[in-house]
């Protein structure tokens, strides 16, 4: 399953951005058709997405198959 | 290290207090997003005020996961006493502040930004509150009821919204809505009332002790000397940081705010419900589902905390478009109105005409826009704007002029293709209402199983000493990020894909669906019997 939690980061940064060019344009003054709300959204999903991509490789090492029970295991 | 059941008592009451009002100073904004979105952007486009405001809304929940780095790391160096004492402070003055500059009209674009500011201020604070709040409690309470007193913190996060709603209600049913939404008008009454609020809470907060693990740590000499780069720098627990976040708190947060303002902006920009109306039924809901906090806190320390909030999530993922799609079809004033729109012949004499009418040289035709008209079907009432064409009675000259035709003419109503009626104000008759109590606290409930053992169940993941800063940073990403977005990206989805009125629910059903499967595959569902430094989650 760490496969899939890696690769949907890299598909969810797409589709934004995909979505992003799509919806921008000059004509329009609708929110969804202006920059900054896509910057703002990409910009803040993109760190999260990563830390979905490390979640991930974390869960393909099988790092979570056996969570630490005291500190000295941290 | 356990308090006394007496002790344990205030130091919930004192820390709930503070925290409850924090959020109290945090929603006030939101709720009354339409009015400050006239009161502090350039009128002309209302829409685009309103997508403004919701901006600064979702900026304010952005800036959260900063106030949890920032406050968190002051709090596993200082202790938890003061920071959340802080935090206190910021959110009460600026909550204060808002209540105080002027409007767009006075002091142009200086209104939106110092708006700006004290709303980004806000979130900072509020992302270092609860963290606080729900540490210095868990470090308090005895192992085997960690989830019932710390559901006490989880209740303040909905009672700050009841007590909201509470106020503006109040300060709303008291005056005109003129009085209401005028540049100093009672819209302001709720921020004022704040300064009050958080002068009671920081005075108790003075007395209260330091969390007595932090205390013992202190002593020790082994508090954390850099709690972020031991939290995010440190594999092993950062992590556990990812597993928190992806695992629970990202579902959590979006269920949160689907249950308790996407429905509530959902009732009010798509059902149409009149405002009143709208915040009665949120009130109740909230009222009736909060006791249930405490009884899935309390359910978590019996059996565990990962399947009580994987469930609300799950729940959430199967019921929202049922429940939304049967709250739009039960208040469906469009359906009502076919039982009413008859084609109905209407003198000009009788019609209530507006200035706003128009006579179409090409066609010949004349728009009317008759004035609202207030319906009513089945004790339910709701409003209708709408646009008529009308053709002249037999004999009566097309091209007379407009004044001429109105003083003397009699019309006939034609059924106009190109009129769009607009509905809006919807009260819903008693039944009806009660039935939309009831659907919405069942959302409610979701986010009671969701959000109840999530304070215990942070704590335990995290050793003492990096508390505050690795607990705050997943549930405020989670809280805010995910779930503060939560009416901004489905107000997105719903301008893109205009046919399906529930669109907007996509969002926060995969989000919740995705971090159920990650929950249920990675967390366990031991709980941790001793949050002193030695041990963490399991």
């Amino acid at each position: 399953m760490g496969l899939i939690w890696m690769l949907l980061a890299p598909v969810i940064i797409y589709f934004l951005v995909k979505s992003a060019i799509h919806n921008i344009s000059s004509g329009s003054t609708k929110d969804i058709n202006q920059p900054v709300p896509w910057i703002i959204i990409i910009t803040i999903f993109t760190p999260i997405a990563i830390g979905l991509m490390i979640f991930g490789y974390y869960a393909f090492k099988g790092e979570y198959d056996k969570l630490p029970e005291s500190s000295e295991e941290i | 290290m356990a308090a006394s059941e007496k002790g344990i008592g205030k130091i919930i009451f004192s820390s709930s207090l503070g925290t409850l009002i924090e959020w109290y100073d945090f929603y006030i904004f939101g709720m009354l997003a339409k009015t400050i979105s006239v009161q502090f952007f350039p009128a002309g486009n209302a829409t685009a005020a309103l997508l403004s405001t919701l901006a600064i809304f979702a900026a304010g929940f952005l800036v959260r996961p900063f106030g949890a780095l920032v406050f968190g790391r002051l709090g596993d160096l200082v202790g938890r006493k003061y920071t959340f004492l802080l935090t206190l402070v910021l959110m009460g003055g600026s909550t204060f502040l808002i209540g105080l500059v002027p409007g767009y009209k006075s002091i142009g674009i200086a209104a939106p930004l110092l708006v700006l500011l004290l709303r980004l201020i806000q979130g900072l604070a509020l992302g270092g509150e609860y963290g606080g709040a729900a540490t210095y409690v868990a470090e308090h309470a005895p192992a085997n009821r960690r989830g019932y007193f710390t559901a006490w913190i989880q209740t303040t996060a909905t009672l700050g919204l009841f007590v909201a709603l509470g106020i503006i209600l109040l300060v709303k049913t008291n005056m005109s809505d003129d009085a209401f939404t005028a540049e100093w008008g009672g819209w302001r009454y709720p921020f004022w009332i704040s300064i009050l609020l958080v002068g009671v809470s920081i005075y108790i907060r003075l007395k209260m002790n330091e969390s007595p693990l932090y205390a013992a740590l202190k002593k020790e000499g082994t508090t954390s000397v850099n709690p972020i780069k031991e939290s995010f720098g440190h594999k092993g627990n950062f992590k556990m940081v990812l597993l928190a976040l992806f695992g629970a708190v990202m579902g959590q947060g979006v269920i949160w705010y689907t249950g308790q303002f996407y429905a509530q902006s959902f009732l009010e920009n798509v059902v149409k419900l009149e405002f009143m109306q709208n915040r009665e039924i949120l009130l109740w809901a909230i009222g009736l589902a909060t006791p249930f906090f405490l009884f899935f806190g309390w359910l978590s320390d019996k059996i565990g905390r990962k399947w009580i909030m994987l469930t609300g999530m799950l729940l959430g993922v199967i019921f929202y478009r049922p429940i939304f799609g049967e709250m739009l079809k039960a208040a469906n004033a469009k359906e009502w109105a076919t039982q009413h729109d008859k084609k109905t012949e209407l003198s000009l004499e009788k019609s209530t005409v507006k200035s706003d009418t128009t006579f179409n040289l090409k066609t010949g035709l004349l728009i009317i826009n008759h004035k609202d008209e207030d319906w009513e079907f089945e004790g339910n009432r709701y409003n209708e704007k709408k646009s008529d064409t009308l053709m002249p009675a037999e004999g009566v000259t097309m091209f007379a002029p407009i004044s001429v035709m109105i003083d003397s003419t009699q019309f006939f109503v034609k059924e106009a293709t190109d009129a769009k009626p607009v509905y809006s104000n919807v009260q819903l008759n008693n039944s009806l209402k009660w039935k939309f109590i009831f659907l919405v606290w069942i959302m409610i409930i979701f986010v009671t199983m969701a959000y109840g053992p999530i304070a215990a169940f942070l704590v335990e993941m995290f050793p003492t000493k990096i508390r505050y800063t690795s607990m705050s940073l997943p549930y405020h990403i989670g809280n805010g990020v995910f779930g503060g977005l939560v009416p901004f990206i489905a107000t997105l989805l719903a301008t893109t894909f205009t046919t399906d009125p529930l669109v907007g629910l996509w969002y926060p059903i995969g989000v919740a669906a995705l971090c159920f499967i990650i929950g249920a595959l990675y967390l366990t569902n031991k709980k941790d019997k001793d949050v002193n430094d030695q041990k963490i989650c399991r």
